[in-house]
């Protein structure tokens, strides 16, 4: 097992996000799954960690839903990989998601704010 | 090997284009990673490692991808590869298989064996339409503490004219002589209704049944006969329709053929045997006209078929109020004190009364023998699970998910009991025909016994529950099974956790428990069945031959030979003198069917309401007495001792007045403080003039084996009339030879009569306890089987345990411990576990008596005899299972243990 990092510099990712989580990474372009976890990593400011144990199979769940498509293609440095793509029908999920989310970050912001703000 | 390599070689994986692909990618992310790391200036062996590190469990990450997209059929391909595994599991482990496979065979075969005859007698309905609509009415007088006690007439109309019944039909049992085919053939013959078929909704194979409509008084003439009967006496002769037979010199027209299988549904084997329906108005000749109107003048049983819509429930309750307002209608016929009911028995409880208990108490005996079965499997299991915790180790730490492990061992234990059953069916099928045969033939519906779909149902039901049963244990422990503990125990012998020797010791504690129960039923039945063989019967049924006869009833008492006490009395003084004669024979006596030990045929009127002449008598008393008509050489050829007063003697005859005498417990029951000599009694119906007592023999156990109190009362053969008779015969020669001379001696009497039934009484009394008797062999072979395979588990644990310290032992020894001492700790620690066993088992095996008690006469409720017994059993078997293998001590090598 590797060493235990402090809970505070990286947080799992939280239950039923990852597919969210995911979504909102191929808003930016295709991407093969090592370079999903590089740059959820990255954007969330080296704090999300993605665990690849659920990263694959919510792959696998988003490409049955239709969300993404997955095609075989070449990386960068010409090794052949899975890229996977946001699907029309993805994009609108995201949308929705993402209000959802918002909305519910807020909630969770005005319940966090501290009291004296209140009065 | 590598990860990719195990990648491929993952079983059941085939060419499936899909898990290539997930392969490949998972592959493509773990060397990414390798190169980014190097890249970043980790070593090569560094940046693999690492790279593996943070990805995780690669097969889980694969398993749980691929079964995103695997879809519904996927459980399907799983279920196909964990019964592929298992199969070759087991096969490599050929010891354990056949044993757990045996073990399993007998158990389920078993259990299914008695649940063929549950299935076919208590479960299966009726073979009519409709079954859930018939039933037996059967009248009670509560007030006199006596069932079923027929109904007349009068009260048939009535239930006719209630509404609720679509049919209802009175039914007579009686044998009878069926003449007019080449041989005269013995019948058994049941009087019917016209409607009887129609309200059973059953066809006839040929020609028709009578019409249920027809009001013809008296017979009308017609018979229906059993497919057996047009076999045997008509040779299966397709225009036997027509033909005229004579039942009793009276012609009846055969007009239909019922077909093969069919039973009359009645509650006694005899009546089931029914070869010959005559139909019968239950009013009209030979019924005088008095009878048909008395409300006391019964026929022994009454079938019904409710109308649509009704169900038994709902009809008791508007029987009920009509009883009710009968008994205000016609309070001379229903006085409070009898407290007449009429019950609505369903049909099919009424055939199965006297074995549903029995059957069902057998059932659950064999249960636990499976149950302990299934113990031994589960301990073998265990131990085998020891030794395979390495295997589930290395497949939990290369990604098996526990819960796939535990399907996979579950899969593996139910594919062991399924074959185990399949194998107990086989077994039973081959030797189906020979249990058959074990049955006692008075368990109803015995030909309906069939191994179906139903029962070959409830076998793999039963296997599979057997299977989880001795699986379930060993496969939760997967989830406590601490892999890097497993793992890292490289080389050193596998050593079973601390819980999972719990658990074994608790199984042999519960098998010993179990067979306690067992065991100890098994010590009750024994101790009833040699209580009730050797209480004193209060007569000697030794060197003792009954033999029967029956005169007829024709219809018109104008052609009855024996219409009166003084026809009757010069035959039965001509029979006795020639038995008297036949070679061997010391003394003979003749009787009414009653007055045969523990053998009363249902045809024979037998039960009596006692009336008192004014005052003579405690009416508080239940007024239902056995009555039975004898000659005087009755009471010595039996050996039943006088008490008080006088026997019958030749001076009793139809010109001198009428005597009875009693048994003590008719007299104490009436006259606890009085003489009963010179009371004045009669026997209603059967009885027009009073009998005056004469004379109190001592009780017998006459009416049944465990009691000998019941009230009887016994006429003189020379002042009242019997139909049915038995021939009492004592002294040396075979049974079938006197049957035959006695018919010889009869028929030259009088060549229309038949002579048959010749029986030892010693048989009779043997056989009045045959079911209980075959409980006791079943429950024997029960118990045995369960003592032998909880020897056989205390064995394995106890020479579990010796392997397993072997080293401990031998640095014992090698320390100066004597080999007594060590084998005495051993044998301690298995004793131990069949003490803890015991201890709960005599707590069941009390809960067992009670039961007994209460479903068997005779059976002590605690009968510290028999558990005595059971324990000393027990103990003797686990002494044998824990000294076996620990003798084994004294061959233990302290040099040898302590290296190895």
């Amino acid at each position: 097992m590797p060493p235990k990092e402090p809970a505070t510099s990286r947080m799992e990712v939280l239950q039923g996000t990852l597919d969210f989580i995911v979504l909102q990474a191929l808003r930016w372009g295709p991407a093969h799954g090592y370079g999903l976890v590089q740059l959820i990593r990255a954007q969330s400011g080296n704090v999300l960690q993605v665990e690849t144990g659920s990263l694959y199979p919510a792959l696998q769940r988003l490409v049955r839903q239709s969300l993404i498509a997955a095609e075989w293609g070449m990386s960068a440095n010409d090794r052949r990989v899975r890229m996977y793509r946001l699907t029309p029908k993805g994009r609108a999920r995201l949308a929705t998601e993402r209000s959802r989310w918002e909305q519910f970050s807020r909630a969770i912001a005005g319940l966090m704010r501290p009291p004296a703000e209140e009065r | 090997m590598s990860i990719f390599e195990w990648l491929r070689w993952r079983p059941g994986r085939g060419g499936d284009a899909l898990s290539d692909q997930l392969s490949d990618e998972i592959r493509a992310h773990l060397e990414m990673a390798e190169a980014d790391r190097i890249a970043r200036g980790e070593s090569a062996d560094d940046a693999a490692h690492n790279a593996r590190r943070e990805f995780g469990n690669v097969a889980l990450a694969y398993e749980l991808a691929r079964d995103q997209w695997a879809g519904p059929g996927q459980w399907v391909e799983r279920l196909a590869q964990d019964l592929r595994f298992a199969l070759r599991v087991l096969r490599r482990a050929p010891g354990f298989t056949a044993a757990s496979i045996l073990t399993i065979a007998v158990g389920v075969g078993a259990c299914t064996a008695l649940f063929s005859v549950v299935d076919a007698t208590l479960l299966r309905p009726l073979p009519y339409p409709h079954p859930e609509r018939l039933v037996r009415i059967e009248d009670d007088l509560r007030g006199l503490g006596s069932r079923d006690v027929g109904m007349s007439t009068p009260e048939w109309r009535d239930l006719e004219r209630s509404g609720l019944f679509e049919f209802v039909s009175p039914a007579w049992y009686d044998d009878n002589n069926l003449t007019g085919l080449a041989r005269p053939q013995r019948v058994s013959m049941l009087i019917v209704a016209p409607n009887y078929f129609s309200l059973l909704g059953v066809r006839p194979q040929l020609g028709a049944t009578f019409a249920p409509n027809d009001k013809t008084p008296g017979f009308n003439g017609q018979v229906v006969i059993s497919d057996g009967l047009w076999k045997r006496g008509f040779g299966a002769d397709p225009h036997v329709l027509g033909r005229v037979v004579q039942l009793d010199s009276d012609s009846y027209r055969i007009i239909g053929v019922m077909p093969p299988g069919f039973q009359a549904p009645g509650p006694t084997q005899q009546e089931r045997g029914t070869e010959v329906w005559p139909a019968f108005g239950f009013a009209g000749a030979p019924m005088s006209e008095a009878s048909v109107q008395s409300r006391a003048s019964v026929y022994p049983e009454t079938f019904a078929r409710l109308e649509a819509g009704h169900t038994i429930a709902e009809a008791q309750r508007r029987i009920d109020a009509l009883v009710e307002s009968l008994r205000r209608q016609y309070p001379a016929a229903y006085p409070p004190a009898v407290d007449w009911h009429v019950r609505l028995v369903p049909l099919q409880e009424s055939l199965t009364g006297d074995v549903r208990q029995p059957l069902l108490f057998l059932l659950g005996a064999v249960a636990l023998v499976l149950l302990i079965g299934c113990a031994n499997v589960a301990n073998l299991t265990l131990a085998r699970s020891t030794t395979r915790g390495r295997e589930m180790a290395v497949r939990q730490a290369l990604g098996g998910a526990p819960a796939r492990l535990i399907r996979q061992l579950l899969t593996e234990t139910i594919v062991l009991a399924v074959l185990g059953g399949a194998l107990g069916v086989a077994l039973l099928l081959a030797t189906r025909s020979s249990l058959v045969r074990l049955v006692p033939a008075g368990v109803p519906r015995l030909n309906d016994i069939a191994i179906d779909w139903n029962v070959a149902g409830f076998a793999f039901a039963a296997s599979v529950a057997a299977g989880v049963c001795f699986g379930i244990a060993p496969a939760l422990r997967i989830r406590r099974l601490d892999v890097t503990r497993v793992l890292r125990e490289e080389g050193s012998r596998a050593t079973p956790s601390a819980d999972q020797k719990r658990m074994r010791r608790l199984l042999v504690a519960g098998e010993f428990a179990v067979s306690l129960m067992l065991l100890s039923a098994c010590g009750l039945l024994m101790r009833s069945v040699w209580d009730l063989l050797h209480a004193p019967l209060g007569y000697d049924p030794t060197a003792v031959t009954v033999v029967r006869t029956r005169l007829p009833y024709p219809n018109d008492p104008r052609e009855d030979h024996y219409g009166s006490v003084a026809d009757e009395s010069p035959f039965v003084r001509e029979v006795l003198r020639r038995c008297l004669a036949l070679p061997g024979v010391v003394s003979a006596a003749l009787g009414s069917g009653a007055a045969v030990p523990l053998d009363h045929p249902a045809q024979d009127q037998n039960i009596f309401r006692v009336v008192f002449d004014r005052g003579t008598g405690r009416s508080d008393q239940p007024l239902i007495v056995t009555g039975s008509l004898v000659t005087p050489e009755y009471f010595s050829l039996l050996s039943m001792s006088l008490v008080r007063g006088r026997l019958f003697d030749d001076h009793d005859t139809d010109h001198s007045p009428s005597v009875a005498v009693v048994n003590e417990a008719m007299a104490h029951a009436y006259w606890p403080s009085e003489d009963p000599i010179g009371k004045r009694i009669k026997l209603s119906p059967r009885d027009t003039s009073w009998m005056t007592i004469v004379g109190v023999v001592a009780n017998a156990r006459t009416e049944s084996l465990t009691g000998a109190d019941v009230p009887l009362v016994f006429g003189s053969l020379y002042q009242r009339q019997g139909k049915h008779l038995a021939i009492f015969l004592r002294g040396r020669f075979e049974t079938a030879t006197i049957e035959r001379q006695v018919r010889a001696e009869v028929q030259s009497i009088d060549s229309a009569l038949p002579v048959f039934g010749g029986k030892a009484l010693s048989e009779t009394v043997v056989a009045s306890i045959a079911v209980r008797r075959l409980s006791l062999e079943l429950i024997g072979l029960f118990a045995l089987t369960a003592l032998f395979l909880a020897g056989i588990g205390i064995y394995g644990v106890v020479s579990y345990m010796v392997n397993e310290r072997t080293g401990e032992i031998g640095l014992r020894l090698a320390l100066g411990a004597e080999r007594a001492d060590v084998m005495r700790l051993l044998m301690g620690q298995g004793l131990a576990m069949a003490f803890t066993g015991g201890i709960a088992g005599v707590v069941g095996a009390l809960i067992v008596s009670r039961v007994l008690a209460g479903t068997l006469l005779g059976v002590p409720q605690v009968d510290p005899l028999s558990l005595a017994a059971s324990a000393a059993a027990l103990t003797a078997v686990a002494f044998m299972g824990c000294y076996l293998p620990a003798r084994r001590v004294i061959r233990v090598e302290p040099a040898m243990a302590l290296r190895s």
